[in-house]
């Protein structure tokens, strides 16, 4: 099973901060290994967010992005104690869902 | 016509001339600027959570975790002790720095032979290191805490003189020593400062910061690493990971770093 997500979430103002950092090898496809062969591409896809059980952000991921990513967005309408659950889905079709309290002002 | 372009030279001129100083600044300022956006989310805090959960886990021969493992603080202490280490420890006989004593850890608690312990050090894609997710959590589990190891035992007192010759002789191919970057102040390899590691307001401020993620090198690194790195790039031949060696140059610069705050697991370029 993929490794755990580190999620911070809490209140800035009327909105709701969260920072999520996903363990994740994001490989391109493009890099070779020690002996010149292609390491296969395993990267995330979709990432959705959702705030007791309502979406509130939903992504579509390529190999752009880096190793080990750094998500940080806002959105309205939470409120301390708070579930929000944050999902990803790789190329592989592995996936890995986190849950974490949205707390008072950080 | 001609007038005009030779003022038009004059003026761009003397815009450059102006421009280093300035340049500098800027470059600098946004340098910090990189390291603050990077610090929001540091991967290291994944590497940290692993290490712990390593700590915890039965493993080796003996189905044993490293809960009993004593860092110099007593058996199973690990908040505090990366601040006091590396320290010389009484039934190894040895100064010993973290990894070193974690290696002892898994063979004493786990039953691993010292070559298995000490197989995988540095991870690669792939392929995970798992005393490098360890040295994290136990380096983590002192943050915020005022770095003070002993530096009182003989053997530390002789730990640092053997420290402090590695540190200033020349040699290899390139005729280098650490000194040659890590002596003087100001120094800089592209855009990395090099910190004078025997100026202490330098070097509590950098040698405290280890294990970091390496943004370069996607992955936390440890000192181990980055003495043997060092070696490396100096072009000598390679430091043994945990040898004596690699040990007494740590206790010379932590003597230096002393009276620094552990701001471990840092983020590095």
């Amino acid at each position: 099973m993929p490794d755990p997500m580190r999620i911070r979430a809490n209140m800035a103002g009327d909105k709701v901060e969260v920072r999520v950092l996903m363990a994740h090898e994001m490989e391109t496809g493009l890099r070779k290994d020690a002996n010149g062969k292609l390491v296969p591409a395993h990267f995330i896809q979709n990432v959705t967010v959702a705030h007791e059980g309502k979406t509130v952000l939903a992504a579509q991921w390529g190999t752009s992005i880096s190793k080990n990513p750094f998500l940080h967005f806002r959105f309205k309408g939470g409120k301390p104690g708070d579930k929000v659950k944050i999902t990803w889905v790789d190329n592989k079709g592995e996936t890995r869902s986190d849950e974490a309290t949205i707390a008072a002002a950080g | 016509m001609r007038a005009l372009i030779m003022a038009a030279g004059a003026a761009a001129l003397a815009v450059c001339a102006a421009a280093p100083a300035q340049d500098k600044d800027v470059t600098q300022r946004e340098i910090e600027r990189y390291r603050e956006l990077l610090a929001e989310g540091n991967p290291a805090d994944l590497a940290e959570a692993k290490g712990e959960e390593l700590w915890k886990t039965m493993r080796g021969p003996k189905q044993a975790s490293l809960e009993r493992c004593d860092l110099g603080l007593g058996p199973g202490v690990v908040k505090g002790a990366y601040a006091r280490l590396p320290r010389w420890f009484a039934d190894t006989g040895r100064v010993q720095d973290l990894e070193s004593r974690l290696v002892t850890c898994m063979v004493t608690l786990q039953g691993f032979t010292e070559d298995e312990a000490k197989k995988n050090p540095f991870s690669a894609p792939g392929r995970p290191s798992p005393i490098e997710d360890i040295a994290t959590y136990v380096a983590g589990a002192s943050k915020g805490m005022t770095f003070d190891p002993p530096l009182r035992h003989p053997k530390e007192l002789e730990a640092f003189r053997t420290g402090e010759e590695l540190f200033y002789r020349r040699a290899g191919p390139h005729d280098f020593s650490c000194a040659t970057c890590h002596g003087d102040e100001g120094k800089r390899i592209r855009l990395q400062d090099l910190p004078k590691l025997t100026d202490p307001k330098e070097a509590q401020k950098v040698f405290t910061s280890w294990p970091a993620y390496r943004v370069s090198q996607g992955s936390v690194r440890t000192m181990q690493h980055r003495l043997y790195d060092c070696y490396w790039q100096m072009r000598h031949p390679q430091l043994d990971y945990v040898s004596e060696a690699s040990i007494d140059l740590q206790v010379f610069m932590a003597k230096y770093a002393s009276g620094g705050t552990v701001e471990a697991p840092g983020l590095k370029r």
